[in-house]
């Protein structure tokens, strides 16, 4: 898989000084190149693409034959069992990998042990929990197409429904008094293997079935602004309420709930390839040849030129050649030790101290607009609750400081997709951006929405609730940051979302000095490719 | 002029002397290398791009499955399938994804491509053949697919050693194994369905008919196996792909693992109990009552 690719060197910090050349910001679904101040300011680069395994079959067949803390997949599976096999949703991994996913690659294995164990009843369910349903396309692409039609005609692979009151169960409480809810099939199964794919260190364990296979009453244990202003970061396990509850809610699946064999994945960041024309997006800029500043140019004027339709499919059409570099299976929590070691060792640089402001360019793609639109929420979502929150230690920028994000931020949304977003947008923000008002005042009423509810189980709707959890993301950030500029989007649809709108980076930066004092410090995450900065 | 004719004329040969034999460079002593040069590989594109794919396209509609568990592979390897038809070898070079392909040897029968050196250059060339004798083992056509292989180039075996007479495969002559095992590189088990209809034996003009090709994942031979074995288990291996395009995966995973896959070869009976074994053609008209 890795084709003589040079070793990859560690993440780093630049510090920027007269000869560093203007530094590459995402923005949407374009790209800016921005000159930062000399002698105040710093650049995280992301570590290079780490090597995947060379035959990841034969890693895939090795971890399912030598378990963790378990027993060889093949010898859990028994004639007349009832086998449930869950894997993670569309919203990973970011941008949706080539072809063979490795969901395919291990829902494949493992069902020619069930074949060869002579299961027959088999379920396979897109663990989605509140997200939108997975079209055909999507559900073929991630369990390849010889999965999708031995199953799926026959009502055997399919979206989990976190809406069915026949489908979903409660198996207790924690002692937190965190109710657990899971899918029927999968509680009333001998045996769930849940299939996952971790780009960041928060995907994976607990957070998988607890999660995944939850519903309503099941997240709001975790999905709510206290926990998320608890979680310093929900990034680094540690000192992260959001994964503690996620945790105890497991113990009640150990307890109650059926046998789970876990199965993790981490990928590398090869994002953009090591060759081809997005290559030049994982370069450092001073590294970019003749040839990567030729496309760099070439793309930037094909893009102005392109009609935004073309644009946005161009962006969404990509798939990033995204490599396996480790997999483990097993007993829930001893594998997901082994998977978060992995994702520490590609995304982890080391950062000394915190800056002023900071700076991050954000792309044409969140979790939860995958052949979509990144409308204002998701904007805000990406920048303050994702991009934000990848710190381990402490945020990169200091207590009161200024978070500057370039991106379009067009006023504009999915009707398919997002419908509640809509709402939101328009009725609750217009009243209040106040996370813990809004928890109080309307998360119920969308949460319980009979229209939304429709949408969102027979339609490809996110849930009613959907647009509250991207706002409580972002409230750990809303209570620590001073103020929020957002670089180059409409100045209406930044202001709705309680943000300030700025033309250019120079103007953001006149702006952030009214808050911070003038002449700040400043650090600019070069993300992406995905990375974690580990502040000391 | 009676230098001319001195120059035309081969001199006689003493009667006592024995009459030296000329080296043959036809059949399985054909030198393909020049068809593994660069200018010969892209004049190869060039006939698969111009007619090759438009061409199995127009006649076959090819439905193609497998090719993401090719996708790994970096070559070279060794792709053994079942053959029908002249068609079979147009439709892999269609479908064989181009990594593999731009590098890839076809063994193809001495007797039959390489009987004078014209046939085989325009074989070598045009389908990248390389000459292989069918009815035996022979030391010089493992060392042409050998060759083959250490120059980089994957390789296109049928183990069947010709084509089917009657539409059922013929079991699997341990070649393709030998040479896997031999070099060391992994085969690609490959189903092939529908060509007879579209070039059987026999036929000199195509026909339209559905076709599909499936492609297995890569095998490698077990230490402990002979050749005969690894053929053994690659022709298991192409009978279970069958059955995979005509049940469904999962079914056919699931017959694979209970012993119940049915082999290609056909019943063991006379010659129209095969043939009605095999049920009407895919697209045969129904016999249609004349009266009323």
């Amino acid at each position: 898989m890795s084709k003589n690719r040079p070793n990859p060197r560690p993440g780093f910090v630049l510090e920027v000084d007269r000869q560093t050349p203007p530094i590459l910001f995402h923005h949407g679904e374009g790209f800016r190149m921005e000159k930062l101040p000399v002698g105040r300011s710093r650049v995280i680069y992301p570590p290079e693409p780490l090597h995947g395994i060379k035959d990841p079959d034969a890693a895939i067949a090795d971890a399912l034959a030598n378990p963790i803390d378990d027993d060889p997949l093949a010898e859990l599976m028994k004639p007349g069992m009832k086998l449930t096999i869950a894997f993670d949703d569309i919203s990973l991994p970011l941008p949706p990998m080539q072809r063979p996913d490795i969901r395919q690659r291990i829902i494949e294995q493992v069902l020619d042990l069930a074949a060869a164990g002579g299961v027959d009843d088999v379920h396979i369910i897109a663990a989605l929990c509140l997200h939108r349903r997975m079209t055909e396309n999507e559900l073929r692409h991630a369990v390849g197409d010889r999965v999708y039609e031995a199953f799926a005609p026959y009502g055997q692979l399919y979206n989990h429904d976190a809406e069915d009151p026949e489908g979903m169960v409660i198996l207790g409480t924690t002692k937190h008094d965190e109710i657990v809810q899971m899918s029927k099939r999968a509680a009333e199964s001998d045996l769930v293997v849940y299939v996952n794919i971790n780009l960041v260190s928060m995907d994976g364990g607990w957070k998988s079935t607890a999660t995944g296979l939850s519903g309503y009453q099941g997240v709001r244990a975790h999905h709510n602004v206290k926990t998320m202003r608890h979680s310093k970061s929900f990034m680094d396990q540690d000192a992260s309420e959001l994964h503690r509850s996620n945790w105890r809610q497991g113990e009640v699946i150990k307890k109650s709930g059926p046998r789970i064999f876990q199965i993790e994945t981490t990928v590398n960041t090869n994002a953009f390839g090591s060759d081809g024309p997005m290559s030049t997006l994982q370069k450092r800029e001073w590294e970019w040849t003749a040839r990567d500043r030729a496309t760099f140019a070439g793309m930037q004027a094909g893009l102005k030129l392109m009609p935004s339709g073309a644009k946005h499919k161009a962006f969404h059409n990509w798939k990033a050649p995204y490599e396996m570099t480790s997999v483990q299976a097993g007993e829930v929590e001893a594998v997901h030790k082994k998977t978060t070691e992995m994702v520490y060792k590609q995304h982890m640089v080391p950062v000394e101290g915190q800056t002023d402001i900071v700076t991050m360019g954000l792309p044409y793609l969140s979790p939860y607009n995958v052949n979509s639109i990144m409308n204002p929420i998701l904007v805000t979502v990406q920048g303050l609750g994702y991009f934000f929150n990848l710190y381990r230690g402490k945020p990169v920028v200091r207590e009161g400081g200024v978070l500057i994000m370039s991106h379009p931020t067009p006023w504009e949304f999915h009707p398919v997709h997002h419908p509640s977003y809509i709402d939101f947008f328009e009725q609750v923000l217009a009243d209040t951006t106040d996370p813990i008002e809004i928890e109080k005042k309307y998360e119920k009423q969308y949460a319980e929405d009979e229209w939304y509810r429709h949408l969102y189980r027979t339609s490809y709707a996110y849930h009613g609730v959907h647009p509250f959890y991207m706002w409580y993301w972002a409230s750990h950030a809303m209570e620590y940051l001073g103020g929020v500029i957002v670089v180059g989007g409409d100045p209406k649809a930044v202001r709705r979302l309680g943000f300030k709108p700025a033309t250019t980076l120079n103007d953001a930066l006149e702006m952030a000095s009214d808050v911070v004092g003038p002449a700040p410090t400043l650090t600019h995450i070069h993300n992406p490719p995905i990375f974690m900065a580990d502040v000391q | 002029m009676g230098w001319i004719r001195f120059i035309t004329t081969p001199p006689s040969t003493p009667k006592g002397v024995e009459k030296p034999v000329p080296e043959s460079t036809v059949g399985v002593q054909y030198n393909t290398k020049w068809a593994r040069s660069r200018p010969a590989k892209v004049a190869r594109e060039v006939g698969v791009w111009g007619f090759m794919k438009p061409a199995i396209q127009i006649y076959g509609s090819p439905r193609v499955i497998g090719t993401d568990r090719l996708t790994d592979l970096e070559g070279p390897v060794v792709f053994a399938a079942n053959h029908h038809s002249h068609a079979d070898t147009s439709l892999l070079l269609a479908t064989i994804p181009a990594h593999l392909r731009r590098n890839l040897s076809v063994a193809a029968g001495a007797d039959y491509f390489f009987p004078n050196k014209v046939a085989g250059a325009l074989s070598a060339l045009f389908i990248g053949a390389i000459p292989i004798e069918r009815q035996k083992l022979s030391k010089l056509s493992i060392e042409n697919a050998l060759e083959a292989i250490d120059s980089c180039n994957s390789l296109l075996i049928y183990p069947e050693g010709g084509r089917s007479p009657d539409g059922w495969s013929r079991e699997h002559r341990p070649g393709a194994a030998f040479v896997a095992k031999k070099s060391g590189v992994p085969v690609v088990p490959t189903y092939i369905d529908g060509t007879g209809s579209i070039l059987p034996k026999g036929k000199n003009w195509p026909s339209r008919s559905r076709c599909a090709v499936v492609f297995g994942s890569p095998m490698q031979s077990d230490e402990s196996e002979d050749a005969r074995a690894f053929a053994k288990r690659i022709e298991s291996r192409v009978s279970e792909l069958a059955d995979e395009f005509s049940s469904g995966w999962w079914e056919a995973r699931k017959k694979a693992h209970a012993g119940q896959t049915k082999d290609l070869n056909g019943p063991e009976a006379g010659a129209w109990r095969r043939r009605w074994a095999l049920g009407p053609k895919p697209g045969a008209k129904a016999n249609k009552p004349s009266w009323p």
